[in-house]
């Protein structure tokens, strides 16, 4: 019963939030209206089952709870206020508000989740806001779990959490998708929050191992809302491609020891094959648009690499292209060590060694660079300079899982062929 | 519709100077914007300052006594210069002036929302 509970939380609390934010009219009150519902099913599910439809339940009883509550706190008059500073396109009339009908207004409306996610990643927010706001209100997470995954302090992510809702009551923003000619500003932001909770998910930190799953299913989810409402932005289809390719090797990214274990090592096998279907379609739907932007061109290298049988099989010269445009289109000094590693593969290690020069200077404290220069130099035969190298990506490394992963790379240069440390 | 203050900052020296070439440039684009917003309804009130050192600032101790300094309130590098107040249907349409604004007065804007029934 505990599962069952938790498993409608995780599916439904956002939902709910987002269709009673525009009912109410508040954020906090549809929060807390949420939570109550929620505590009245902890009590009488147990006992009665399992309503249903229990999303509808969920809702309805929030519904019902927030008018308890506002009846109880009409005296409050700044909540009574409060309740109006979130406009809905039809604003509310103060006169029937308690006594109105809400039935009608409670029918899940999918518009909802995405007018909540536009609000969450308002540009007036602090991106740490933004993302926040997101998982919280949407993702359902409680605020403990946000603030072990990104390992904040509570209290700090609690105040983040209050500050950025208050910004957007007492700013009166607005609760609406935006327009067409708004969206080329607003959507890139909401794509690099869902993106910033799925690589924050993906990377092997240290932290709760489960929350940091829990993003990246969390993300996807909201990605696919995204697509499903904004059908015709290509750059929203990329970014789910993206995530999906890319979830479907969890399972081949650590050996059963919990040691990271490199793309080309992987046991393809393990690879999740519906995910990479799936995601190899939404790459060909958003390529044929025409309209390439930086997801979509890293989608289709992830789509390159999911392709491939083996390691060894996979198309490298395609891949340098599609970094080519990515590099085009986002000419920045990761997208150019990215863009070596993949030359190195198809044209030897000499060769992106020659390119990762120039940028030695600019990524001087970014560890991937020293990763890859070390595995490089260690293929080319430059064992000692390979040494160093490692020994410096070692030092930028904050997570164990990934130091341990350097460590046995390192350890690999002074038996075996340089193959062997690939 | 909400009420939202618009403020204009400039750096602790700068003098307001009709004559001067910066003023020549900058006073029609912002007479442009005023226009605009009070064709469009949303203008509430607008008005610039003069240099912060022509202010004064009064205060009362806890004990009752009053008392007076020359000089505008903060030691800090930028300064308040002038403002409007607008009001308009929610913030992104309050962000949306300010943007306009700020290409108008080639200065920074802060937006800041005046309580409602306070």
């Amino acid at each position: 019963m505990a599962d069952d509970l938790a498993a409608v939380f995780r599916c439904e609390a956002g939902r709910c939030t987002a269709t009673l934010i525009r009912v109410l009219g508040d954020v906090e009150l549809a929060e807390e209206a949420v939570a109550d519902a929620f505590a009245i099913a902890a009590a009488q599910w147990p006992v009665r089952g399992v309503p249903p439809n229990p999303g509808g339940w969920i809702t309805t009883t929030a519904r019902n709870r927030a008018i308890d509550r506002l009846r109880r706190e009409a005296s409050r008059q700044d909540r009574h206020v409060a309740a109006h500073h979130l406009r809905d396109t039809e604003p509310m009339d103060d006169s029937d508000f308690l006594q109105r009908d809400l039935d009608g207004l409670v029918e899940v409306v999918a518009d909802d989740q995405l007018r909540l996610m536009f609000l969450c990643c308002h540009p007036a927010l602090h991106p740490d806001a933004q993302v926040a706001l997101t998982l919280r209100l949407l993702g359902g997470l409680e605020t403990p779990e946000i603030a072990r995954a990104f390992l904040v302090p509570e209290a700090t992510l609690a105040q983040r959490l209050v500050r950025a809702k208050r910004k957007l009551r007492d700013n009166h923003a607005g609760y609406r998708i935006p327009t067409a000619d708004e969206l080329p500003d607003r959507l890139p932001l909401l794509l690099a929050v869902i993106s910033l909770i799925f690589t924050e998910g993906h990377t092997a930190t240290s932290g709760d191992a489960l929350v940091r799953a829990d993003l990246c299913t969390e993300a996807i989810r909201l990605g696919r809302v995204v697509v499903e409402l904004l059908p015709d932005e290509p750059e929203a289809i990329g970014l789910l491609a993206l995530m999906l390719l890319t979830e479907a090797r969890r399972a081949a990214r650590h050996d059963s020891g919990g040691a990271m274990v490199s793309l080309a090592e992987q046991d393809r096998t393990v690879w999740d094959r519906a995910m990479i279907a799936e995601g190899h379609g939404f790459v060909r739907s958003c390529i044929r648009r025409g309209l390439p932007g930086p997801y979509q061109l890293q989608a289709a290298i992830a789509a390159v690499h999911a392709a491939a049988p083996t390691a060894a099989a996979t198309d490298w010269a395609q891949i340098v292209q599609l970094y080519d445009h990515l590099h085009a289109l986002r000419p920045d000094a990761v997208v150019a060590l990215n863009r070596a590693v993949a030359v190195a593969e198809a044209d030897g290690p000499e060769v992106g060694l020659a390119q990762l020069a120039p940028l030695a200077v600019v990524l001087d404290g970014y560890q991937p660079f020293h990763a890859a220069h070390a595995d490089l130099l260690a293929r080319a035969g430059h064992r000692d300079r390979a040494a160093v190298a490692y020994e410096r990506a070692i030092a930028l490394t904050a997570n164990s899982v990934e130091a341990a992963f350097l460590r046995r790379r390192a350890a690999g240069l002074s038996g075996g062929s340089p193959a062997a440390t690939r | 519709m909400a009420q939202f203050m618009l403020s204009v900052w400039h750096d602790e020296l700068f003098v307001p100077d009709f004559d001067s070439e910066d003023f020549h440039r900058i006073g029609p684009k912002v007479d442009a914007w005023n226009e605009r917003a009070i064709a469009d309804g949303i203008f509430v009130f607008a008005g610039g300052l003069q240099a912060p050192s022509s202010a004064t600032v009064v205060r009362a101790s806890a004990s009752g006594e009053l008392s007076m300094t020359d000089g505008p309130f903060a030691e800090t590098k930028e300064m308040l210069g002038g403002f409007w107040v607008i009001d308009v249907p929610d913030f992104d349409t309050a962000l949306a002036w300010a943007k306009t604004a700020t290409v108008a007065c080639e200065q920074p804007i802060e937006v800041r929302p005046f309580h409602v029934g306070g």
